[in-house]
């Protein structure tokens, strides 16, 4: 269990859980914070209730996961400078963010991502192999959706806001008590996508979740020009209760995704999430932040940082062992080269392939085109083979 | 010890799609032993500064390029030495698309592999050690080589000013001037033997909207200043220029001592639709003007009896309206007045019937709705019909359709105490009939001089429709019934 070291006198005056629910306008710009940036826990009447489970155990495995992400992070970024990804949008800086709502997902919930949740994408049980290839340019999509309940990255901004609603819907109409979490970001609450999202979500009460990471850049536009309010104040437009989270918390972003999802199982209908955290990298490896970024600003987060402050929380609560750290190391280092070997190794898509899975049965239609391709690249004299996709 | 061999590093795509980057700078020697992942090269790429990071554990064994030199990607950078495949515990990376090789590993760490992925999150077992793996690798500083060529990149729009536009961006008329100095001879002459490329190669900056009106206006951009960001060639200029070009910017000396010279304001709505409309009208119809002076006393006389009469009670009658009927029962006479050029048919419109026009001066402007059929009222429907056409006018609530279909028009400057103009046509009509103000005057009765009550007639008309002799008896009709009513009995 945790103790408390609560607080000195530290108002936090996050909403609770209850008024939210009640009424569905946010109360002001308050940020739940669970754990200070000095490592501190600040004690909330409400939300201490929803990660009272969390002990040391707990708090170790979150301190692993987020720093696997992190090295996952790394080594996928190493990797496209050495030529053996086509691109990486890296996660640095938002591993609190993503380990704190994956962690709080049941089996049979539903996760719609976009892009940049390979955090995710990790805790929910895709293999680093799967996370990589689709940025090796290998394939089209990586790992199977039913098999660990997460839909493949979606790369236009906020769509999967709309499949996330429509599943939820769907999850109404079977009865389940499944609820549904939907990732975007900053610059996604600008999408009409999202908005209509919000709408069908709020008119039907569906069990979604919404969870924006508010990294604080839609690339090079930072969010301070795209929203003249907190994204948190957007969705109680809609009649979407929202909860404002630090975001590089991960104790708070658990609590958070937690109560909202409980919400949305219970019948309760849509949250909104803003998770306030920052993206320390690039947009993606082909970008080039200090064009547009105050390097001012990224100190000023790096003083932030979410594992560094998960580090002090255990300091403080004397868990930062020699143990702990070496075997999260050994655990980072381990998923790290497992990246790699697979990456590098992964064998190249055949011309062929493309056909395989265009129809789940067999269809003549395509069986014809595939005879024709293969018939045209035999005439260029070259082996035509079927790759191991 | 175990076999080595040679691995080399080819440069790789670092952006998306990129062909080439420039290598800034080395930060290994040949013979130096790298580990996986430490950094060797800072390059630029036309999106970003970037470190590359080896992709081998191993001792350089041959830098293949100098600083400074731009390289295509795929062409070898590096060549290392590293332990023979999967051989040594001196851990060797993995070689890009090196099947054979063996497990990767990060330097001087055990080798576990497998498993990691499907971690549910729960904690597991393990050793001792910080925070391991090598720092994040980022964009770097984008100080260097600020003359290349700038690329558009996704998510970031046009490149800015500032990160070093060409120069052959910039504008002559920039330099120093003030947006109302005009260019002298002088002024433009240097600029001209300075930057003869510049003055070749460059047509006046402006926007095609514009360039099409200056086209329309016959006015030669060259010579039109440019008062918008940069000396682009504004709108307004080219109007300006127009007006100066035709002497009317004679600013008169004296006025406005205080504050604005001049104001200015935007062309838009009923001005510009106005400006457009009579532009359109006068350069298309060959406008003729006609003038015809008349005594109106015996129709001023018939309206004051008209508006004591019973018959008359509530309606409002002014000269506007006898004239208006006179101009209907003038037309039946005279029907090519009351027609249509159309050009790209080819044809002319005779219309039988009229859609009475009658010029407004409304808050929003000039406008012309018109009366539709009102040649079949009696002039007590079209007292009615003029009353709320001019109410609805100045209300501003006029509808599109009173304002389309006109087959002429009539303009009441005598309101304005006026008592002779030279109107231009409503487009698309082929006469406007001007009304004067109606005054007392010394006027010839009888050969005696006598004060009657007068006004003038001014009748345009567009000749191609309208010959000078229809032209000459339509508005000497319309004269005669104004001088004497009982006329009408003549012409219906």
């Amino acid at each position: 269990m945790l103790t408390d070291k609560a607080g000195k006198g530290v108002q936090n005056d996050a909403p609770r859980p209850g008024q939210s629910a009640q009424n569905p306008l946010r109360t002001g710009g308050n940020l739940l914070q669970l754990v200070s940036p000095e490592g501190e826990r600040i004690s909330h009447p409400e939300f201490d209730l929803w990660i009272k489970d969390i002990g040391d155990e707990q708090l170790g495995s979150l301190f692993e996961d987020m720093t696997v992400i992190r090295r996952i992070d790394t080594e996928a970024t190493a990797l496209q400078r050495q030529g053996e990804l086509a691109l990486w949008p890296p996660l640095l800086g938002q591993e609190a963010a993503q380990i704190g709502s994956s962690r709080s997902l049941r089996d049979d919930d539903f996760v719609f991502p976009s892009y940049r949740e390979s955090g995710v994408a990790y805790i929910r049980g895709a293999h680093v192999s799967e996370i990589a290839q689709v940025w090796r340019g290998n394939a089209l999509y990586s790992w199977d959706p039913q098999r660990i309940n997460m839909a493949t990255p979606q790369i236009i901004i906020g769509s999967q806001s709309l499949h996330a609603t429509g599943y939820a819907m769907g999850v109404q109409l079977d009865g389940a008590s499944t609820a549904v979490l939907a990732y975007f970001g900053d610059g996604a609450t600008s999408e009409g996508d999202v908005s209509e999202a919000m709408v069908f979500a709020a008119s039907f009460q569906a069990p979604v979740v919404f969870f924006c990471q508010n990294n604080h850049w839609a690339i090079s536009e930072p969010v301070r020009v795209q929203s003249h309010v907190q994204l948190a104040d957007r969705p109680t437009g809609f009649g979407i209760p929202s909860l404002r989270v630090d975001g590089n918390d991960v104790l708070a972003v658990m609590a958070a995704t937690r109560w909202a999802m409980d919400r949305a199982r219970s019948g309760g209908g849509p949250t909104f999430i803003e998770a306030v955290t920052y993206r320390m990298g690039p947009h993606t490896t082909a970008d080039d932040p200090t064009r547009y970024r105050d390097p001012n600003e990224l100190e000023d987060w790096a003083a932030r940082d979410p594992i560094l402050r998960l580090r002090r929380l255990l300091d403080a609560k004397g868990l930062l062992t020699e143990e702990l750290e070496g075997r999260v190391k050994a655990k980072a280092d381990a998923v790290a080269a497992e990246l790699r070997t697979s990456c590098v190794n992964m064998p190249d898509p055949q011309p062929l392939d493309v056909f395989n899975h265009v129809y789940s049965t067999p269809n003549s239609w395509i069986e014809r085109q595939k005879d024709h391709y293969s018939r045209y690249l035999k005439s260029f004299n070259q082996p035509v083979e079927e790759g191991a996709l | 010890m175990t076999a080595t061999m040679i691995k080399e590093f080819r440069l790789p795509d670092l952006g998306e799609g990129l062909t080439e980057s420039e290598i800034l700078s080395w930060k290994v020697a040949v013979g130096d032993t790298v580990t996986l992942n430490q950094v060797i090269a800072e390059v630029e790429t036309a999106k970003a500064v970037v470190e590359l990071p080896s992709p081998f554990a191993g001792v350089v064994a041959a830098l293949h390029e100098q600083p400074g030199s731009v390289v295509e990607v795929g062409k070898p950078i590096v060549s290392f030495e590293v332990d023979d495949a999967g051989a040594s515990t001196g851990g060797n990376g993995p070689a890009a698309g090196d099947q054979a090789a063996g497990e990767p590993e990060s330097t001087g760490e055990p080798q576990p592999t497998g498993g990691s992925g499907s971690n549910g999150g729960s904690g597991s077992d393990g050793g001792s050690a910080s925070n391991g793996g090598p720092q994040p690798v980022e964009a770097s500083g984008a100080a260097a080589s600020p003359a290349k060529r700038e690329p558009n990149l996704v998510g970031y729009g046009a490149v800015v000013e500032h990160t070093g536009r060409p120069t052959r961006r910039v504008r002559a008329q920039v330099q120093g001037e003030t947006p109302q100095a005009r260019p002298t001879e002088a002024a433009r002459e240097p600029v001209a033997t300075s930057h003869p490329e510049a003055a070749t190669a460059e047509r006046p900056r402006s926007t095609p909207p514009v360039r099409k009106l200056a086209r329309d206006l016959g006015i030669d951009l060259q010579l039109v200043p440019g008062t918008g960001p940069g000396g682009l060639i504004t709108r307004e200029d080219v109007q300006n220029f127009t007006g100066e070009a035709e002497g009317t910017s004679a600013v008169p000396t004296g006025p406005a001592a205080t504050g604005e010279r001049e104001t200015r304001s935007p062309i838009k709505g009923v001005r510009k639709f106005t400006a457009a409309a009579m532009v359109q009208s006068a350069f298309t119809a060959p406008h003729v003007t006609e003038f015809l002076t008349i005594d109106v006393t015996a129709t001023m006389e018939l309206l004051t009896r008209l508006k004591a009469s019973k018959a008359f009670e509530g309606y409002k009658l002014t000269p506007l309206t006898i004239a208006a009927k006179a101009v209907l029962i003038a037309l039946r006479t005279n029907p090519t007045l009351n027609s249509r050029w159309d050009e790209a048919r080819q044809e002319i419109i005779q219309f039988n019937y009229v859609n009475l026009g009658i010029a407004a001066a409304t808050p929003r402007g000039l406008t012309v709705p018109n009366i539709k059929d009102a040649d079949h009222l009696t002039l007590r429907e079209l007292a009615t019909a003029l009353s709320e056409l001019t109410d609805t006018a100045r209300a501003g609530k006029t509808s599109p359709s009173d304002l389309s279909g006109g087959t002429i028009s009539i303009t009441n400057i005598g309101v304005f105490g006026i008592d002779a103009g030279t109107p231009i046509l409503n487009p698309g009509e082929a006469a406007i009939v001007a009304l004067g103000a109606v005054r007392k005057a010394p006027w010839v009765v009888d050969d005696e001089i006598a004060v009657r009550q007068v006004m003038s007639l001014s009748l345009s008309f567009d000749h191609r429709l309208v010959d000078g002799e229809q032209g000459s008896r339509f508005l000497a009709d319309l004269g005669a019934i104004l001088s004497d009513p009982a006329m009408v009995l003549t012409m219906v």
